[in-house]
């Protein structure tokens, strides 16, 4: 609500001011006080309180509007509609069948919101009442945090977390900075340095601070955390100053004060319109494939619904059409009743017959599916092996809704630093003028004892190199944004394996600065700190040098490049740059680019990360223009990006080059290993990197992405410089499908023993080319298609140079393709996080750079290697569970249905029940609920093992397979046949004969006539059991948990069918189930045929199973006859793949081309294959033998894995 | 939502050179649930496994269905339809000219010859065909209160059983169109003996309905007093009787809502042909047949219209076993599915044989 106001008001005051400026700037009076005069007269703006309101409802509104928003839901709603036709017309089940689950539900669901959201009003209101010191009339006092307003000038101690936006006026800092963390916001934990506005951090007491007369103009607030442009203007005698403010002035709501006793700040944003609350938009939802299928079944039962309803009204008009049927005289109508209007009573039929079968669309099932997610997410989160110890992190679920998406994947993108690589920077070598310095053992930023500090490899430079030299040196110790973190000394200890002087270590947001600081560190150089905007350099002779920092022109992805520009003791002007090679070259008028380039190449190979260094010398002339064209860009409200950009590019020219430096970014652990297991499991995966082509290309070869024998396609620069990008397309396209043509003629003879797979690179310049929208020529337009042909027939693609957005860019390309593959983005940065939130599944690592990733994930995971457990055997078993469940769901609301509707063919279409309204309430609630709850909780088809070792059988459940059109038709048809078993097994029982009941006892004399309602119960009762056991029959799991709940609920449905039918007091005029149920099971035929009913319901889906399994198994089935049979020591072997399934059943399923070949083996060798195999537990040896055993085996091999890769 | 992203974890200096700053409370316990590796009986239905169960089931159900289908014949039973559709038909005539009103009820009388004597119980069954009992109008067209003996509902009988409720601006009772339209035709045999006596059987009209209906479901208003005239006073009987509730049988234990053939009559029938039990005939003592060989007459009065709806009016004479009346369906089926079993277990054992080595389990066991 306060949002709505504040919009309101500031559209009011737009349209009342009707001036432009005040769109998109705001100007605030520091202290509240009026500007000198003379000055511009601004009209004050409004500002909202700093209230926050995370809650969505209010005492008052949440029955309504939680009603509202509860009905909103398309399931809800369908179900309120059924209990409102319930109430108003005359129907045949009691509104009480309906209402009650619907009740069930909305209150249990508005009880979880409402407690949901008193929790947000008890945080909204500490947040609001906490205390805050404000500035006023020279003193500090004491505010709630609510009342804070725009322009309050705040007092802010150590550790105290910001209320609001603030411009940072004065610190207790001599430098007036302050250091803060914004763990809270962006997950990152490192001290961030912010300043004070240069010329009010002189102002340190309360009184001075209050005296500042300053007003602050800025942009409207806007939710970019990293971003802001605003302006101050200081009245000094009335004279303003204007200086520029960026966001290294501005302190975040949300971010909390370290390392410095108290800073005064002005508020700017509040409330509402602070950053964070800005921040706050819920993500889109991501619905899942399952859940889509869930919904195309619901139309169809929808429909089918409808048709049930308007058949039977039909027939029932047709039937009735003689009036001796329509009303026989034992059968009257009411007056009112007959005088009703033909189309109303027709109306009225046709509602009550929906509301007769409105149960095959189950409002449980909305609720079991929730809770199966809800609670299913938990195993994720417990599960140990997704726990390093290293970070202490485990798994997290930011939603539950993709669980089984999971199981779905078939697009994997991935970073590579920090997600492929461990983010965790070695310092290599250095390369000055081409001579190469080597740092020894530097591992991790510690140095290991006995380190020597350099190793030359190269012959003693000249004079002149070795200057170069030491300025290359001094160029590293000095551009980069590295803090040192002095250390204190009780924890000297802890980080005691300092050698020499230093007792403090570096922190900063790149790891690759730390590292080559640290190399510079062994190789003389010490960079000690920053002090009085100086740096401090300890030098190989153990002297200290100070360097004025003067300028820092800092990184970005753009640019790829930051300089410094410093002024040495001796008064020296320079700016020192590094960045990427293709950043630096252009730029380098002068240096051995010739050593340093090939030397860079050299080391990108190797999978290096390689930075380039160059200097450039300023005149003073030079640096008052630069710093003319900096501050002339800092201080513009509008586009300061940009002009900040064109500034930094016309600083950074005329370079000089220094050399180059290698850093290597090892491999995770198990990477590659995990991507080849998830090549196995069918998927494909693209790497999509910021880095240079050969660095990641150096990676891909590492991580098994690319493999000896991968052909490779390059579709970057270099070679559409050569060619126009359309011949390049058309080339490659054609290499890829001969081949590919080639391949299936191959596989179709069988010969296709090791065909080569494709790798594609594609860099971002080349990819913004390609995807380029429709160009002049016609014959452009179809690039995209070409390239996603390209990509299609590769098994593994290779994007580098990438900005963030491409990568969205690419991950909705491919979702956009027409096959819509499910994709999944795994990434550990913030440039990830676009493509996170793109991806049907957006995974993030709790890598080290910060949390945003991990925050704007659906799972994070600590380490790649994990994702091979969520996928493989989570998503596996989700996947397996839900669509069972989903499966289940609607054949056992067929079952339940169906009966009557074949009930109203002999009740004269008057609809009549045939169950009881407690059977028909508690059906979906509680007789058949809980064991299908337990099935999709704790199902395992196959061990997590074997599912582990052996991805291939990810490919059984590929493409949504479970829930296919065929197999659901199979679940209803299986349901209709259930329910037409039950019904006519009891027809012909009680139509045919007198069905009676003796008790055995002929004494008793006791031979009772049984009526609609037994018929009913007995059609039920074999329901329950049908049903139940059909689950029964399809769990391969029993834990106790199974047993419990199976015959639990069945024990469950017997005792209350005898208590219920033992009951009639209080509802006399309900209670048609009196003596019921017992009446029946006093009667032998109703037990004999009860078994007989069963039986016969479930022998066609045992039989289907048991002959599916024995004629065309499919490798999930082979693998569990074998894992049985090795009685859960299966995944002790290595070669799984010997087991795989004939292709009959797995070639379509699979659809992909290569593996159709069928299998031919003689049973002998087999034989012979798996006595040996007992003989000698020796795996290695099997694997060529394995070969024989099907023509799958070429998947082990195709993968280029050994033997050895897998164990 | 948003506030309680403020609690999201701080933790101090996280930084790139230092070691784990672990937090070993996050470990996730190491249970066999949490870490889904409960003990569990992993079965699979293969041909093997299933293979036993359904030559189980098929030995099993074929004697149960022989045995079944034996009894279910052993069962003697016979059924005449007394309608009097064909104008040969004794009751014909009280077909033709049937009216409510008429004072004077019309008999018939139609001869039966019995081939087997019935040597134990002998239940007489009345079956009604093409009358729907489980129309849902007529179904809840009742009020459970009043049959119960609430004497609040006798007076304003439930709006459920309209247009059957009042008449004249009298609660009827028993309300509603079940009983409105109760069985009302009155069936007697007779034995005619073959030295020419005329014998009528004696035939219990107790011990039809279910007990608990008798005795807890079903109840007189005012359930002690001795007058069950005074108990109804101020209601009326449903239009169609001829006699008021009070007024059903001469004993009083078998009288009022508690008159078993009311019960049976208010049990409604699940489909719209059915029969309803009528009269029991009691084994004699003795080696004397319940029923010996020879011809009898059934003497129908006839108050009971079922012409106009088409529907078909038939007495039955059945003896009963240990398992009910006749049901030769019960034995057909089990005899059909335990053969289906047994035939699908023998292709399965087929099956079995020449997959079984395919699928490399059942040679490595050996």
């Amino acid at each position: 609500m306060g949002m709505d106001f504040s919009t309101l008001r500031t559209l009011i005051s737009r349209y009342c001011v009707g001036e432009e400026n005040w769109v998109d700037s705001r100007t605030i009076y520091i202290g509240h006080k009026e500007p000198p005069p003379g000055t511009e007269a601004f009209i004050q703006q409004r500002f909202p309180d700093n209230r926050i309101v995370s809650s969505k409802y209010t005492f008052w509104n949440f029955v309504p509007k939680n009603m509202f928003e509860q009905f909103r839901r398309v399931a809800n709603f369908y179900f309120l509609i059924i209990f409102l036709v319930q109430l108003i017309i005359d129907t045949p089940t009691s509104p009480i069948t309906s209402g009650l689950p619907l009740f069930f539900v909305i209150t249990v669901t508005s009880i979880k919101q409402g407690y949901e959201d008193w929790l947000r009003h008890k945080a909204d209101n500490s947040v609001n009442q906490c205390p805050v010191h404000v500035v006023q009339h020279g003193k500090v006092v004491r505010k709630q945090s609510r009342k804070l307003r725009v322009g309050d000038v705040v007092f802010m101690k150590e550790n105290e977390t910001f209320p609001c936006d603030l411009i940072l006026l004065s610190t207790s800092r001599d430098d007036g900075t302050c250091f803060v963390t914004t763990a809270s916001l962006d997950g990152e934990s490192s001290h961030k340095t912010h300043y004070a506005v240069q010329d009010t951090k002189a102002y340190i007491t309360e009184k001075e601070v209050d005296s500042i007369q300053a007003t602050i103009e800025c942009e409207q607030p806007q939710p970019d955390l990293y971003k802001f442009v605003g302006r101050i203007n200081i009245y000094m005698d009335n004279e303003p100053v204007a200086r520029p403010l960026g966001a290294e002035n501005l302190l975040l709501r949300g971010a909390t004060l370290k390392n410095t006793e108290h800073i005064y700040a002005v508020a700017i944003y509040t409330g509402m319109e602070t950053k964070m609350a800005l921040n706050y938009q819920s993500k889109t939802q991501k619905r899942s494939a399952v859940e889509k299928s869930m919904n195309a079944y619901l139309v169809v039962y929808l429909c089918i619904l409808i048709s049930k309803a308007l058949i039977n009204t039909l027939l029932k008009y047709v039937w009735q059409a003689d009036s001796n049927r329509d009303e026989p005289w034992y059968n009257n109508r009411t007056d009112t009743e007959r005088q009703r209007h033909i189309v109303i009573r027709a109306f009225t039929d046709f509602l009550a017959f929906m509301v007769l079968f409105n149960y095959i669309i189950p409002v449980s099932m909305y609720v079991t599916v929730e809770m199966q997610k809800f609670l299913g997410s938990y195993f994720i989160m417990w599960d140990d092996d997704m726990f390093d110890e290293e970070l202490g992190e485990r798994a997290v679920v930011n939603t539950s809704d993709l669980n089984e998406e999971l199981g779905q994947v078939e697009y994997v993108f991935t970073d590579k630093t920090g997600t492929l690589t461990e983010n965790n920077m070695e310092f290599i070598e250095c390369c000055v003028d081409g001579h190469i310095y080597v740092a020894d053992a530097i591992c991790n930023g510690q140095v290991m004892p006995g380190a020597t500090s350099m190793d030359m490899i190269d012959s003693s430079p000249g004079p002149g190199a070795r200057e170069h030299e030491e300025l290359f040196f001094r160029a590293l110790c000095l551009c980069h944004t590295v803090q040192v973190k002095e250390e204190e000394t009780v924890d000297g200890i802890k980080h005691g394996i300092h050698q020499g002087k230093s007792t403090s270590f570096y922190i900063s947001s790149s790891p690759d600065e730390v590292a080559l600081v640290e190399g510079m560190k062994r190789l003389g150089f010490t960079y000690l700190r920053l002090r009085d905007g100086h740096m401090e350099i300890l030098n190989r002779e153990d002297e200290i040098e100070r360097f004025e920092l003067l300028e820092v022109l800092t990184f970005d992805s753009v640019r790829r490049r930051m300089s410094v520009i410093v002024r040495s003791s001796t008064g020296e002007l320079y700016l020192f740059c590094k960045g990427a090679d293709s950043s630096i070259f252009p730029r380098v008028i002068s240096g051995k680019v010739e050593e340093v380039r090939a030397r860079v190449e050299h080391n990108a190979v190797e999978g290096l990360r390689t930075l380039c260094v160059a200097y450039r010398p300023l005149s003073p002339e030079q640096y008052t223009e630069v710093c003319h064209m900096l501050n002339g860009a800092k201080l513009s409200l509008h586009d300061r990006d940009k002009r900040l950009a064109e500034a930094y590019d016309a600083i950074e020219k005329d370079l000089i080059l220094l050399g180059a430096t290698a850093v290597e970014d090892r491999l995770q652990e198990k990477a590659a290993d995990t991507i080849e297991s998830l090549h196995k499991a069918g998927m494909k995966v693209w790497v999509l990197t910021g880095d240079k082509m050969e660095t990641a290309a150096a990676t891909c070869y590492a991580s098994k992405l690319f493999h000896r024998n991968t052909q490779i396609l390059e579709l970057t620069t270099k070679r559409t410089e050569e060619q126009n990008l359309h011949d390049v397309l058309f080339d490659l396209s054609r290499t890829v499908l001969r081949q590919h043509g080639g391949m299936a003629r191959d596989s179709f003879s069988g010969l296709s023993g090791d065909c080569t797979d494709f790798g594609l690179i594609i860099d971002g310049a080349t990819l913004s080319a390609v995807m380029r929208p429709a160009q002049e020529d016609s014959n452009s337009g179809n690039y995209k298609e070409i390239f996603l042909e390209i990509c299609r027939n590769c098994s593994a693609v290779l994007c580098c140079r990438m900005a963030p957005l491409q990568k969205a860019q690419i991950v909705k390309l491919i979702k956009a393709s027409e096959e819509h593959p499910i994709t999944l983005a795994i990434g550990d940065g913030a440039n990830d996080v676009s493509m996170i939130l793109e991806a049907h599944v957006g995974i993030g690592i709790m890598g080290k750079e910060g949390r945003q990733a991990v925050r704007n994930s659906d799972y994070a995971i600590p380490k790649f290697k994990h994702l091979k457990k969520i996928l493989l055997v989570h998503g596996h078993y989700y996947y397996i569970r839900i669509s069972e469940l989903v499966q289940y769901f609607f054949y056992k609301n067929v079952c339940f249905i169906f009966p009557q509707f074949l009930y109203q063919f002999f009740c004269g279409f008057s609809q009549q029940p045939l169950f009881d309204t407690a059977y028909l309430t508690l059906y979906n609630i509680s007789f058949t609920s809980l064991p299908i709850l337990l099935y999709s909780l704790i199902e395992q088809h196959i061990n997590v093992d074997i599912l582990k070792k052996d991805p291939s059988l990810y490919r059984d459940i590929a493409k949504n397979s479970l829930l296919r059109w065929p197999i659901f038709i199979y679940w209803t048809l299986l349901g209709v046949y259930d329910a037409i078993v039950m019904f006519f097994g009891a027809y012909f029982l009680f139509d045919n004969t007198t069905f009676t009941s003796n008790g055995q006892l002929m004494t008793t004399n006791t031979q009772m006539m049984f009526g609609n309602w037994t018929f009913g119960t007995l059609v039920f009762t074999v329901l329950v059991f049908t049903v139940t056991f059909k689950l029964a029959l399809d769990t391969h799991y029993w834990t106790w948990i199974n047993h419990f709940v199976i015959w639990g609920s069945l024990v469950f449905f017997v005792v209350f069918s005898l208590l219920w039918g033992g009951i009639i007091r209080p509802f006399l005029n309900y209670q048609r189930m009196y003596y019921v149920f017992m009446q029946m099971l006093s009667s032998g035929p109703a037990w004999l045929s009860i078994i007989l009913l069963i039986t016969a319901s479930l022998l066609p889906d045992v039989l289907k199973k048991v002959i599916c399994r024995a004629l065309w198994p499919t490798t999930t089935e082979c693998i569990q006859s074998a894992d049985k049979l090795y009685e859960g020591h299966l995944s002790e072997f290595t070669p799984l793949a010997s087991l795989h399934a004939p292709s009959k059943a797995g070639g379509h399923r699979r659809g992909s081309g290569n593996q159709r070949n069928p299998r031919r083996s003689e049973p002998f060798r087999k034989k012979t294959m798996f006595t040996r195999w007992q003989k000698h537990p020796d795996y290695s040896t099997f694997t060529p033998l394995l070969r024989f055993a099907d023509g799958h085996s070429k998947h082990a091999y195709s993968g280029g894995a050994g033997p050895e890769t897998s164990v | 939502m948003m506030a309680s992203s403020y609690t999201a974890k701080e933790e101090d200096g996280h930084i790139t050179v230092s070691g784990p700053g672990a937090l070993r409370s996050r470990k996730p316990e190491n249970t066999a649930f949490k870490q889904q590796r409960l003990p569990a009986w992993q079965p699979i239905l293969t041909a093997g496994t299933v293979l036993p169960a359904f030559f189980i089931i098929g030995l099993l159900f074929i004697p149960i269905g022989i045995g079944l289908f034996v009894t279910s014949n052993n069962i003697k039973e016979f059924e005449i339809d007394y309608t009097g559709v064909d104008a040969s038909s004794p009751c014909y005539n009280c077909s033709q000219s049937f009216s409510w009103n008429s004072s004077r009820p019309c008999t018939c009388s139609i001869p039966f010859y019995l081939e087997q004597p019935y040597e134990s119980n002998v239940y007489v069954y009345y079956g009604l065909s093409n009358f729907y009992q489980n129309h849902r109008r007529y179904v809840k067209s009742r009020d459970d209160s009043q049959l119960n003996g609430d004497p609040k509902s006798l007076m304003e009988p439930s709006k459920e059983c309209e247009p059957y409720a009042f008449h004249e601006n009298k609660p009827i009772a028993p309300c509603g169109a079940i009983a409105n339209s109760m069985f009302n035709d009155t069936l007697e045999l007779f034995y005619n003996d073959p030295n020419g006596t005329k014998v009528q059987i004696l035939l219990n009209t107790t011990g039809i309905a279910w007990w608990t209906d008798k005795h807890v479901k079903f109840g007189n208003p005012g359930r002690n007093s001795p007058n069950l005239t005074a108990a109804f006073q101020g209601t009326t009987k449903p239009i169609n009787w001829r006699r008021p509730v009070f007024d059903l049988d001469a004993d009083e234990a078998n009288n009022g809502f508690i008159n078993e053939d009311f019960i049976v009559w208010m049990r409604t029938a699940a489909l719209p042909t059915f029969r309803k039990l009528y009269r029991i005939i009691n084994k004699k003592s003795g080696m004397v047949p319940t029923l010996p060989r020879g011809n009898y007459s059934l003497e129908v009065v006839y108050n009971y219209p079922v012409r106009s709806f088409e529907g078909r009016k038939r007495m039955i004479l059945s003896t009963i076993s240990w398992m009910g009346g006749k049901n030769p369906f019960l034995g057909i089926a089990y005899i059909t599915v335990g053969s289906v079993c047994f035939f699908l277990g023998v292709v399965l054992l087929l099956i079995h044989h020449k997959c079984g080595n395919r699928n490399n389990n059942a040679d490595i066991s050996n």
